[in-house]
């Protein structure tokens, strides 16, 4: 067991975790689910900006996935208040029922 | 050391995004994913990154999956119904999913050099002295217009969210 961890690595868990995140974004049909994968991939990309930041001995990885978060955050506010309006006015969640936006 | 934390805590960053996927209670994939959260929080720490790991914690984990779990509860849909041709649908997109996910790291393991590795205490410049040294000289500009954008985000969910206007 090596006592360090090769960068190859920590890329390999971003690539994994975001190809997981496209996969639930691509087979669920609930839309909360959905928006849930997208924050997963997002938190896959800031894995590897974390990781490049390591790489380079720079701090500004931290800083680009501090916007990351903080663009999620703004994201998960609007796209839920969405959510919530899209289901007091068709009462559904599922996304193949919602594909068009006449009611 | 290193090795043995950063191949537990991807394993459960792994096993809780694949529950996230196959869970069928949006709730249950809500949890899963405050798993995976956690443990990419701890690995930001094997990479010398305290400040972003409580930022992920506190933020990701606190705040927006509690924002999450709040719509779930309030729009209280239940499990997923199973959907039609489910069968084949997984089976045309698990091998491209297999296949991008097997591209994507077969690229960053050979882009990656051999000799760059990853050990705790390499790099210390992800303390929160460093951390907003940069974002209150360097990145200035882009976290005031974060903040508009933020104010923008209130707006707009009050408005949408409001019964009437």
């Amino acid at each position: 067991m090596p006592a360090q961890v090769p960068l190859s690595w920590y890329l390999i868990l971003s690539a994994v975790l975001f190809a997981t995140g496209a996969a639930g974004f691509l087979l669920r049909r609930n839309i909360i689910t959905v928006f849930m994968c997208i924050e997963l991939m997002l938190n896959a990309v800031n894995l590897s900006f974390v990781t490049f930041s390591h790489k380079f001995g720079k701090v500004d990885g931290h800083i680009f996935s501090f916007f990351v978060m903080v663009v999620a955050a703004a994201e998960a506010a609007v796209g839920l208040a969405i959510i919530l309006t899209v289901f007091k006015n068709r009462a559904t969640l599922e996304v193949d029922e919602i594909s068009s936006m006449k009611l | 050391m290193d090795a043995i934390l950063f191949l537990i805590f991807a394993a459960i960053a792994v096993g809780c995004a694949i529950n996230v996927v196959l869970q069928t209670h949006p709730i249950s994939s809500a949890l899963s994913l405050v798993g995976v959260m956690v443990a990419l929080a701890v690995l930001y720490l094997l990479l010398g990154g305290p400040f972003i790991a409580a930022v992920q914690v506190i933020v990701y984990a606190g705040a927006i999956m509690v924002l999450f779990t709040f719509t779930i509860m309030l729009l209280n849909t239940g499990a997923e119904s199973p959907q039609r041709r489910q069968a084949l649908r997984t089976a045309i997109a698990l091998p491209l999913i297999f296949s991008l996910a097997g591209l994507v790291s077969y690229l960053a393991a050979r882009q990656a050099d051999s000799t760059s590795v990853v050990s705790f205490g390499d790099f210390t410049g992800g303390d929160p002295h460093t951390f907003g040294y940069a974002l209150f000289t360097t990145y200035l500009l882009p976290f005031e217009v974060t903040s508009i954008l933020i104010l923008i985000a209130i707006v707009g969910a009050v408005v949408l969210a409001k019964k009437e206007i």
